[in-house]
């Protein structure tokens, strides 16, 4: 069978599967990865493993399609829901816990944005040797916890799959990472499972206030959303939620697990975790904190916003510092990341948007780059900029992959990375005041640190002459790594020349909380 | 009273029936067939276990001393299932050359022990409480001493007698006190006369501090290490689930229904011994190489999240801790499992002893990482879900500062578990553990395990039960 009946048998199969199963699609995105894990079970080497894990994944994120197009359809039909292609199963009655699924726009594009990137990071790690059976299996797992909790509408569950999604971190990192990878592995999951801590502290405070008029008790986030928290309550609460969230949006000064952690994993691995699973935290930020406590955030939005000022500038000064590739992209993250936690916290719609746009421009082009990082270490063996030179020459498809990444990191227009952070500026600046004014004047200037660290690692090994003769005779890159950067590029340029259907969709989906924060702010 | 009434006595019946027929086993079986004695027994059992599971009456015994309720019989059908488990993990070991001599005598004392634990968690008074919490221990001083030829294993025999004995006496000191300031050793009674007098405190200050021996909390804890590790490694697996799986039902049962009264009082106590209970015993289990002290003390560490189901005073907090209890014995169980069965077959206790398990022994390692991670409370295992109602059960009292020290204390723990997975998954070794089969008896052991630690957290069924009968039991 071709490719080309592959691609067209499986979505129709698909949407038939659904048709008569009635299965819930968004259920389908949990099952399918369990499946490719089982499936993995039954294989005996690492070809065998590495091919159900396209298949598993590739069958994924053609699922995620049909989702995008039934959820656009759905939408233009006239389907004003909150939340789409729910379904509520009871499951713990005693405590009210149910598995409670549902998507509007923003997870919709988190999960196209988690499918696309895990299907690069499955190319990427192409040529696993070491129990690569293992290896597929753990990064599968990963992936299901951060399908789970963008699915999830119920506190309990989206609390379960994150937790399920930073474990597999610890043995990806330990097992198969790099360097000084048992600390960093270890410092990365109990930092995160810190994080957790304070939020599973969140949780229950906003649980036994669900239902301050004594009715039953209740996880379900738009059960929630409907009530207003005592103010004291939600003053209390806010912070354990937020800062548990934010550790994982690597929310200054909780981000030390980022660069270490980043720095040793391996590719795919690093790929997923800065592009998906640090969303997890800037989703949960504005999912759970802002959305289900207005009062509180737009009482101690300073305070973090203060702290995100110094994750954005402090991370792009930190990159211009490293020398290790993985290094410099890992502080560039908490500094993207941190623009993130940054525009969410304005809490006004155009920042908010932004705020989302980034996290999905962000997920792409870091994936991007953590996999050309990881494939240039493949050739070169080293990843210290200053020992490297004149890659261009050598491996051109490589380099200019690599500069287009660059390019959409440092916010050129035609590329995501110009949108989201165009917007993140513009509605920063709608606030008046001066200590709006002056933080986003700050934040801007991180612009310009980008292009510093960005131009300065395209300078020092891509262009100039080859610094290395060793380096003289590198292939360039082979098919499964052209397909993973291939596939990211695209996404990257399409969000960047199309921005505006993606931009909709967002905005149409965060009216609920931008009408929350209107009854409330001045 | 008739004779049917014993019926309600059935589990308790059972077990002493089933203790006499190895014992008369023993006496018509020839020297050269004793290990035929290790499957009549676990024969035996396995069937008192399923019938223990039959549906029967409820219902009070002897004036009340004597109380059978569906809480109390799924508490031991949980004991039960436990000492199923263990038996079947010890089936390796007993078939060794140098315990042919006193298979019996392990079954017979083990079964002793659990027949004091039933009689405990249903007493209905204070005396049938002592008598049975006593038939509890004395037994299990015989079985830490199993290996009587190893210094370790004498040691730990006697340092388990002489601090269980100890705290025998400053539980009966209390327990006379509360009978002078009350009249009465009926809970039944009891509990609508304890009030907040001198002594009265004092008595219940005695309880809970011989309760706490039993429970092995910070600072009674001092003699589970030394015991844990001298003693045989399917004695310590029965005393760190079923043997404090058992105090912990009893004690959570006075508390919830003797003292109910006092509960403003008895929470700051259990809050502080919460929290030190948690902090001290996983700030030593970082620092341990042995197995053995490794799991005694994260079972302490355990120990101090039961008691957060407890101070959340209540039906959401007797459901917790007995749900709780029903994980941790499939949890812990896997565990020490693995321990056995790595020692069965190298002699190996120590963790660095299991560097590059994962490459020899894939499947135990796999076993390992799932008991560990219930343990520390990571889904999608059970443990999550017995972590997370003992939390909620807190948080409902508003104690949400003790929930923060427990989830820090969780991630703690997580710590340490995770060097064991360090140990087989990461850490090189040129002579790793040898691949080796284990016995037929201990596979199935494992595969109960590891079916338990999926099935309880997910069929919330088993959490509504037991949340029904709770609250049947405390109303």
């Amino acid at each position: 069978m071709t490719v080309l009946h592959f691609l067209f048998l499986v979505p129709y199969l698909i949407l038939n599967f659904i048709k008569y199963i009635k299965v819930n699609i968004l259920t389908l995105l949990v099952i399918i990865p369990i499946l490719t894990m089982i499936g993995i079970l039954f294989t005996k080497d690492n070809k065998g493993a590495r091919l159900v894990s396209a298949a598993g994944m590739g069958v994924q994120l053609i699922t995620t399609a049909v989702l995008v197009l039934s959820y656009l359809a759905a939408r233009k039909s006239g389907l004003m829901n909150e939340m789409l292609f729910t379904a509520d199963y009871m499951w713990f009655p005693s405590l009210n816990i149910h598995y409670a699924i549902g998507v509007d726009g923003i997870a919709v594009a988190m999960i196209a944005l988690t499918s696309i990137v895990v299907f690069a990071g499955i190319f990427a790690s192409w040529e696993v040797e070491y129990l690569s059976r293992e290896f597929f299996i753990s990064l599968i797992l990963l992936a299901t916890g951060v399908y789970g909790f963008f699915i999830s509408l119920d506190l309990f569950t989206m609390f379960l799959f994150y937790e399920l999604a930073v474990i597999p971190m610890y043995l990806l990192i330990g097992v198969w990472g790099t360097g000084p990878k048992e600390s960093s592995a270890m410092k990365l999951t109990l930092m995160l499972m810190g994080g957790s801590a304070l939020l599973m502290v969140g949780i229950f405070g906003i649980y036994f206030n669900s239902a301050p008029d004594g009715g039953p008790l209740t996880f379900n986030i738009l059960e929630i959303s409907k009530i207003s928290m005592p103010l004291d309550v939600q003053r209390f609460f806010f912070p354990f939620t937020f800062i548990g969230f934010g550790i994982l949006g690597a929310l200054f000064p909780f981000h030390t697990w980022s660069p270490d952690g980043h720095a040793s994993a391996p590719t795919a691995v690093s790929m997923l975790h800065a592009g998906v699973l640090m969303k997890l935290g800037g989703y949960g930020c504005f999912r759970v904190a802002i959305f289900l406590m207005p009062e509180a955030a737009h009482e101690m939005a300073w305070i973090f916003i203060i702290l995100t000022t110094i994750s954005v500038v402090y991370g792009a000064f930190g990159a211009i510092w490293q020398n290790d590739l993985k290094f410099i992209n890992a502080y560039s993250s908490v500094s993207h990341c941190g623009l993130v936690i940054f525009a969410l916290l304005m809490l006004n719609q155009t920042a908010m948007d932004g705020a989302i746009l980034q996290m999905i421009s962000h997920g792409l082009m870091t994936a991007l780059f953590f996999a050309l990082i990881g494939m240039i270490y493949g050739r070169t063996h080293t990843r210290d900029v200053n020992e490297m030179g004149g890659l261009m020459k050598v491996i051109p498809f490589l380099a200019v992959v690599y500069m287009i990444a660059g390019f959409a990191s440092l916010g050129l227009p035609g590329l995501s990375g110009f949108v989201a952070e165009m917007t993140v500026f513009v509605g920063a600046f709608q606030h008046q005041d001066m200590f709006h004014r002056v933080v986003t004047v700050i934040v801007a200037s991180s612009i310009v640190i980008t292009a510093v660290y960005i131009l300065r690692v395209v300078g020092m090994i891509l262009l100039g002459p080859l610094k290395d003769q060793h380096h003289a005779h590198l292939q360039d890159a082979k098919w499964f790594e052209k397909l993973s950067t291939v596939t990211l590029v695209l996404a990257v340029a399409a969000i960047g020349i199309a921005p505006l259907w993606l931009s909709d969709t967002i905005i149409a989906s965060l009216k609920p909380i931008i009408d929350k924060l209107a009854m409330i702010a001045p | 009273m008739d004779l049917g009434q014993f019926i309600l006595m059935r589990h308790e019946l059972l077990l002493t029936i089933a203790a006499l027929a190895i014992l008369v086993a023993e006496i018509f079986t020839s020297e050269k067939n004793k290990s035929g004695i290790i499957t009549f027994a676990l024969g035996l059992f396995a069937l008192v276990t399923v019938v223990g599971f039959i549906p029967g009456e409820t219902g009070n015994l002897f004036g009340g001393s004597f109380q059978s309720s569906q809480l109390t019989t799924f508490m031991k059908n949980i004991l039960n299932l436990a000492v199923l488990i263990v038996f079947l993990q010890a089936e390796g070991w007993l078939r060794k050359p140098e315990n042919a001599d006193k298979i019996s005598e392990y079954f017979i004392l083990t079964l002793a022990t659990l027949i004091g634990m039933n009689f405990m968690v249903s007493a209905g008074d204070f005396l049938i409480f002592y008598i049975g919490l006593e038939t509890a221990t004395i037994p299990i001083a015989g079985l830490a001493a199993f290996d009587k030829m190893k210094s370790k294993s004498a040691e730990a025999g006697i340092k388990l007698i002489l601090s269980s004995a100890l705290s025998s006496g400053i539980l009966l000191f209390g327990l006379s006190m509360l009978y002078g300031a009350t009249g009465t050793i009926y809970f039944a009674d009891m509990a609508g006369l304890i009030s907040k007098d001198a002594m009265t405190l004092l008595g219940f200050i005695f309880f809970v501090s011989g309760m706490g021996f039993k429970i092995s909390l910070v600072p009674f804890h001092f003699w589970t290490a030394d015991v844990y590790e001298g003693a045989p490694i399917n004695v310590t697996s029965y005393l760190s689930v079923v043997s404090k799986g058992a105090a912990a039902f009893i004690f959570t049962i006075i508390l919830f229904t003797v003292f109910k009264n006092i509960v403003e009082l008895w929470q700051p106590m259990i809050y502080t011994l919460a929290v030190f209970t948690m902090t001290l015993a996983n700030l030593f289990a970082l620092r341990q190489n042995n197995i053995k002290r490794f799991l005694a003390f994260s079972s302490i560490a355990q120990a101090g999240f039961i008691l957060l189901g407890i101070i959340g005073f209540g039906e959401l907090g007797l459901t917790s801790v007995v749900y709780f209890v029903l994980v941790y014995v499939f949890t812990n169980l896997g565990a020490f499992g693995v321990v056995a069965a790595v020692h069965n077959a190298s002699g190996v206790e120590t963790i660095s002893g299991y560097n590059g398990l994962y490459k020899t022994n894939p499947m135990l390692s796999l076993l390992m990482t799932l008991s560990l991670f219930s343990l520390a409370g990571i889904p999608p295992v059970a443990g999550f879900f017995g972590k997370f109602f003992l939390f909620t059960a807190a948080a409902s009292k508003g104690y949400y500062l003790l929930v923060l020290i427990a989830v820090l204390n969780a991630t703690i723990s997580l710590y340490y578990y995770l060097l064991v997975i360090k140990a087989m998954f990461i850490a090189k070794n040129e002579e790793p553990v040898a691949w080796f089969r284990s016995t037929l008896a201990m596979r199935i052991s494992l595969i109960m395990c590891v079916a338990g630690v999926f099935i309880i957290g997910f069929a919330s069924g088993i959490f509504e039960y037991i949340r029904s009968i709770s609250q049947l039991f405390l109303n």
